[in-house]
């Protein structure tokens, strides 16, 4: 392809895996994503195998690893944490600090990026799924609504359903009862929605917010996360073009002189 | 430790127990279970917390009730209190209280010759045999092997990259795997409220007055204060031993020490511009520690620290 690809990142996640490429000006010159398989380690291995190929790289480019599977990647240079890389990611890519929320498939973060690209401090959803994909992934299934029409289903009406924000097990049994009392999947979705918002905003008050708010990971893709968030916190969200990619794209800029 | 299956065996049956509220509040539910476990008489000294100050009548109470406790422990041991042999039990733990102290203070070179995690272990003997002479031995030995490390410039951690402070109690049955995972990233644990809890009171001990010395040193741990004398220590800690990071370690199991963190760790933060983490854990119970979650958080926090 000639894509003169520098280094690889990959963020190995709960609910997708990615890989990304860097050209020597750190730019993100190629990506691919997949839903994760079980058997991590072979799938990493075939994503490489293909990168290596569809890039025509050489043996000596830096592979580094993030995300939960990162100890699975065996061809890593590195390993380094979704955390350090978000940020490095974002700031690549935007050009500034401020505060990134990153609401992965199974966990959400909140990190203070510093004028100079660096952590300044962060907050991790604990032990739960709440605040994650994986709760809005649970309910849709229930609701029959598909993952990508759920946003725009949840903006289509104003009146909300409020929903236990503490637990996705037991979110899922209040919208069971919920349907039982005719209240419309509409405001339902909208209430879930709120729901997981105010789970991030008081991560985003552990960690203090300064401006801009920045959103990345795979619900980034959700247009009522996008402006409830907005909504909810009163600033604007600044998304990069790939919010999907920052951690693999970050994983990549480690070890360049771009980050 | 009922059952027998420890490294050290079976509790062997006390003649009596006697704790104390100045401590995390599982000891007193631990000492409750073992007076009825063993049919042991169990006498409890009540410390009222020391928000700021430490009030004359505080002093006084805690001083009567160690002095009612006498006649009790009498009967136990089946002797009468010996008020010579009392001070110079006295004057033991002054003095192997004030090597343990200089033993942490000695965390202050660079690298540092003790990590936390030797401090943890070390810790033994100051908590379970602070009156014998040959815990001031064990103290003033293990002083002068420090001094040598020192001299030889032999650190804790090889290679040591960033010092970083721990708050709360140890997280003891992960002592190994947590010790090794910073080790290999070349941080070092340089200092710790806990282990310098059980030294820093030191000057209050006084032979010529034990009970009323003991009745105001048992008032005055740092989980019997409020939130600012931890934050203070803190602070102080930070300057002393040149601090890169904090972590607070949040104990389910000790809630009284764990009271404040969330604002402790706003304050290092923004006061002091210190990373700071609040770790969720316990130091008894191993369900309330995720392994893969805290080594997340804490490969994050290392990162921070620019390692």
């Amino acid at each position: 392809m000639g894509n003169d690809i520098r280094a690889l990142g990959i963020d190995v996640g709960s609910t997708t895996v990615k890989v990304v490429g860097v050209d020597a000006e750190g730019s993100l010159a190629w990506h691919i994503v997949k839903p994760t398989d079980p058997r991590v380690e072979d799938q990493v291995s075939r994503l490489l195998a293909r990168a290596r190929a569809e890039c025509d790289l050489s043996d000596g480019v830096p592979v580094v690893a993030t995300g939960y599977g990162r100890g699975l990647v065996q061809q890593a240079t590195r390993k380094v944490t979704e955390i350090t890389c978000h940020a490095r990611g974002i700031f690549r890519e935007l050009g500034h600090g401020g505060t990134l929320v990153d609401i992965g498939g199974q966990d959400s973060k909140v990190i203070g990026v510093t004028a100079k690209g660096e952590v300044r401090d962060f907050a991790m959803n604990d032990k739960c799924a709440a605040g994650t994909g994986r709760f809005l992934e649970n309910t849709a299934q229930r609701l029959r609504v598909p993952l990508d029409e759920m946003g725009g289903v949840a903006l289509s009406v104003s009146e909300e359903r409020a929903i236990s924000s503490t637990c996705t097990v037991f979110a899922e049994s209040e919208v069971i009862s919920l349907l039982a009392h005719g209240v419309p999947v509409e405001s339902i979705l909208r209430g879930l929605h709120r729901s997981l918002i105010k789970r991030i905003a008081a991560m985003i008050r552990v960690v203090g917010l300064t401006a801009p708010l920045m959103l990345s990971g795979g619900v980034a893709q959700n247009a009522a996360i996008r402006q409830m968030l907005a909504d909810e916190m009163s600033a604007d969200v600044i998304l990069p073009r790939h919010p999907q990619l920052m951690g693999a794209y970050g994983a990549a800029l480690i070890n360049t002189t771009h980050s | 430790m009922l059952s027998g299956k420890t490294p050290v065996g079976r509790l062997p049956k006390p003649d009596l127990l006697l704790a104390s509220t100045n401590i995390c509040q599982t000891v007193l539910y631990w000492y409750r279970v073992l007076a009825h476990h063993f049919g042991a008489p169990l006498i409890v000294i009540d410390t009222p917390f020391v928000y700021t100050e430490t009030s004359a009548h505080a002093v006084e109470y805690v001083q009567r009730q160690i002095e009612e406790s006498i006649p009790i422990a009498e009967q136990a041991a089946g002797q009468r209190l010996d008020e010579s042999k009392l001070k110079e039990v006295t004057r033991q733990s002054k003095r192997a209280t004030e090597l343990w102290l200089e033993v942490m203070e000695r965390g202050r070179h660079r690298p540092a010759p003790i990590s936390v995690f030797d401090q943890f272990t070390l810790m033994a003997p100051i908590v379970e045999m602070r009156g014998e002479s040959f815990t001031v031995d064990f103290y003033a030995a293990l002083l002068s092997e420090i001094d040598e490390r020192i001299a030889e410039g032999v650190g804790a951690v090889s290679d040591e990259k960033k010092r970083v402070l721990w708050d709360n109690l140890p997280i003891w049955y992960r002592l190994k795997y947590l010790a090794d995972l910073f080790a290999e990233r070349g941080v070092a644990l340089v200092a710790s409220t806990y282990t310098n809890a059980w030294a820093e009171l030191a000057p209050m001990i006084d032979a010529e007055r034990p009970i009323e010395s003991a009745a105001r040193t048992y008032l005055h741990p740092l989980l019997n204060r409020g939130a600012g004398y931890k934050l203070a220590t803190m602070q102080r800690m930070i300057a002393d031993f040149q601090i890169d990071g904090a972590i607070l370690h949040s104990d389910r199991s000790c809630k009284p020490y764990s009271m404040g963190q969330m604002d402790q760790r706003d304050r290092l933060m923004r006061d002091l511009d210190v990373p700071a983490l609040l770790l969720e854990a316990d130091h008894a119970d191993p369900r309330a520690f995720a392994e893969e979650q805290v080594a997340n958080r804490l490969h994050a926090f290392i990162e921070m620290l620019g390692v």
